[in-house]
């Protein structure tokens, strides 16, 4: 494993301060702080209702936080918008998968590559040439379409794919806006055995050129990918660390390991 | 095109030849039609071009708005106001300021209101028109209850918008010409990025488009085309009223765009055309047993809507794809 690469830069491409979301008195988020490198996969787990969607939501913008800093590439981004957020770098995927269901699988990742090559909605250019001779964008959806081993699928429509495809493609609209921070929300939830393993590949390949966060329940996925770990019950971080270290803190292994064995009776 | 929620985009190759042949027809129709008919068919394409203006928002956007005869409303008053009282005013700027005049309009409330969703955005579109409706209603200087008559045609210099045959060809060349732009824009960056919206308006905000931007540009296009259809009624009816504004004009302009199936222009122009031929059917019906059919013209209409939403949910243009699909799939 790769926990002892050292992060390739000495800032982390995003870093989270003391993040709290608060739904009236519930904190489903409580001070959490997440820092993310080049080069590293941080793995968040932890049992259902510990609010690591909701940190996702609140990184991504897709929630306002109640308090607390994200600073995403050297800037702070406290309070935008998502499509400001997307714009400035952080791509991510969806629990529930968040697709155009009626589209393409190839339009629904052309659709996300054009994000990036997106001028002014009033500007006139924008209204008169065609979508589909978009030299750039095409190669963006192309590569983000390989890369997710999608390129079979492209004139299927979306809502109709598998459930592991619709996965996929899920990571393929995330991959085409080409961020520098991928926030991935339980991206092997639902998919076999052979597509949770072709999914691990690609996650590995994608840690060279990303600072990945990797909201996930599988286990074994777990200590294949992270080389950092957080764990969170209640809105809270109880641990956080290399994955052997957190694996062996006692804390970890009562509060959550410990939930999970009972769950499982 | 076989997701269930998906719209008409594309059509089977053979229907769109029988769309190019009754566009032919229509270009010929001066050649066989009395005047009567030239000048209802002529109204039958600016209420297609209004049609189309709305199908921009409800069938491409998603945003269904309930006030949309205001912008159609406000450029016809714009010619009227700018058409003084003794000599007609050059086609040239009365076209472009009456457009300008909705697109503001529509741009300012746009302002508002795109960032509504959902039953609310229909709410609040209504509301605004409704208040454009009252300032004319209301006020004796803008015309109010009676409207304002506009003596003369705008002055073309190179062709005669009073003689009804060249008004015919005028508002054909519009009809083409709004048709075109908004089948090219439907394919364009903005295009494809309306359709998102109007699929899933979050995953496009994640994936890093300003819907709010797009949304606005839509309405205010929107507003504008509808413009230049208000304009053509001013300037083919020489009468402008509030009614033009009011909610039956843009209820019946959401029929339309429903009837004729929404996401495809062509939809909204059959849509046009059909209501109005219907109406006319439905105004004329005879007295049955001391009952006057035509006066309720209105529950005939409603019952036709209810029937062709029920048995062609997307439409005339929707059903007809349909036919056409299924007998070009037959060996």
């Amino acid at each position: 494993m790769s926990n002892t690469a050292s992060p390739r830069s000495e800032i982390p491409l995003l870093s989270a301060r003391d993040l709290t979301k608060r739904f009236g008195g519930l904190a489903a988020v409580n001070q959490v702080s997440v820092d993310l490198w080049l080069g590293q996969i941080h793995a968040v787990i932890g049992p259902n209702g510990a609010g690591k969607s909701t940190l996702t939501n609140l990184l991504s913008g897709d929630l306002p936080a109640t308090s607390g800093t994200v600073v995403l590439r050297g800037q702070d981004i406290s309070g935008w918008s998502p499509e400001k957020i997307s714009s400035h770098g952080l791509g991510r995927s969806y629990q529930k998968t968040n697709i155009f269901r009626s589209f393409s699988v190839w339009e629904n990742v052309r659709l996300a590559a054009q994000s990036r090559s997106q001028p002014s909605a009033f500007n006139p250019l924008q209204w008169w040439r065609s979508a589909f001779n978009m030299h750039e964008v095409n190669e963006r959806a192309e590569r983000a379409m390989e890369l997710a081993g999608l390129h079979k699928r492209r004139h299927h429509v979306a809502g109709e794919a598998s459930h592991g495809e619709q996965r996929q493609l899920e990571i393929a609209m995330t991959l085409a806006t080409e961020p520098s921070v991928l926030l991935l929300d339980e991206p092997l939830a639902g998919m076999g055995s052979a597509e949770a393993e072709s999914m691990v590949q690609l996650l590995l390949r994608l840690k060279k050129d990303h600072a990945i966060m990797l909201v996930e329940h599988d286990m074994d996925a777990i200590f294949t990918l992270s080389d950092r770990l957080t764990v969170m019950v209640n809105g809270q971080v109880i641990a956080s660390g290399w994955p052997a270290e957190v694996r062996a803190d006692k804390g970890v292994q009562a509060a959550y390991l410990g939930d999970e064995l009972s769950e499982a009776h | 095109m076989s997701a269930p929620q998906s719209h008409l985009e594309t059509l089977p190759r053979s229907l769109n030849v029988l769309l190019a042949l009754c566009f032919l027809a229509l270009l010929l129709f001066p050649f066989v039609g009395t005047d009567f008919y030239v000048q209802m068919v002529s109204r039958m394409m600016i209420l297609a071009i209004f049609a189309m203006s709305l199908d921009l928002l409800q069938g491409v956007t998603g945003l269904v708005s309930l006030g949309h005869a205001a912008y159609f409303g406000v450029a016809g008053y714009a010619l009227a106001f700018l058409t003084p009282a003794g000599e007609p005013i050059s086609l040239y700027t009365s076209l472009p300021l009456a457009v300008a005049a909705s697109a503001l309009l529509a741009l300012m409330i746009g302002f508002l209101v795109v960032r509504t969703h959902g039953i609310y955005f229909i709410m609040v579109t209504m509301a605004f028109a409704q208040m454009v409706f009252y300032l004319f209603f209301d006020n004796k200087a803008l015309g109010g209850s009676d409207g304002i008559y506009i003596n003369f045609k705008p002055d073309a210099k190179l062709f005669n918008l009073e003689n009804k045959h060249v008004f015919y060809y005028f508002t054909i060349a519009c009809l083409l010409a709004v048709y075109i732009f908004l089948r090219r824009l439907l394919w364009s960056p903005f295009g494809r990025a309306l359709a998102g919206i109007r699929v899933n308006e979050h995953r496009m905000r994640a994936l890093g488009f300003d819907t709010f931007a797009h949304k606005l540009c839509a309405f205010t296009l929107a507003g504008a085309l509808a413009g230049l259809a208000g304009y053509l009624w001013g300037a083919q009816t020489g009468y402008i009223n509030p009614e033009l504004m009011g909610f039956h004009m843009s209820a019946h302009a959401i029929m339309m765009v429903i009837l004729g199936g929404m996401g495809h222009f062509a939809g909204a122009i059959i849509g046009a055309f059909s209501f109005e031929y219907v109406l006319h059917v439905f105004k004329d019906l005879p007295e049955v047993a001391g009952f006057n059919l035509g006066k309720h013209w209105q529950l005939w209409m409603g019952l036709f809507i209810v029937a062709l939403v029920v048995f062609a949910p997307r439409g005339i243009l929707g059903l007809l794809a349909k036919i056409f699909k299924s007998n070009g799939d037959a060996p």
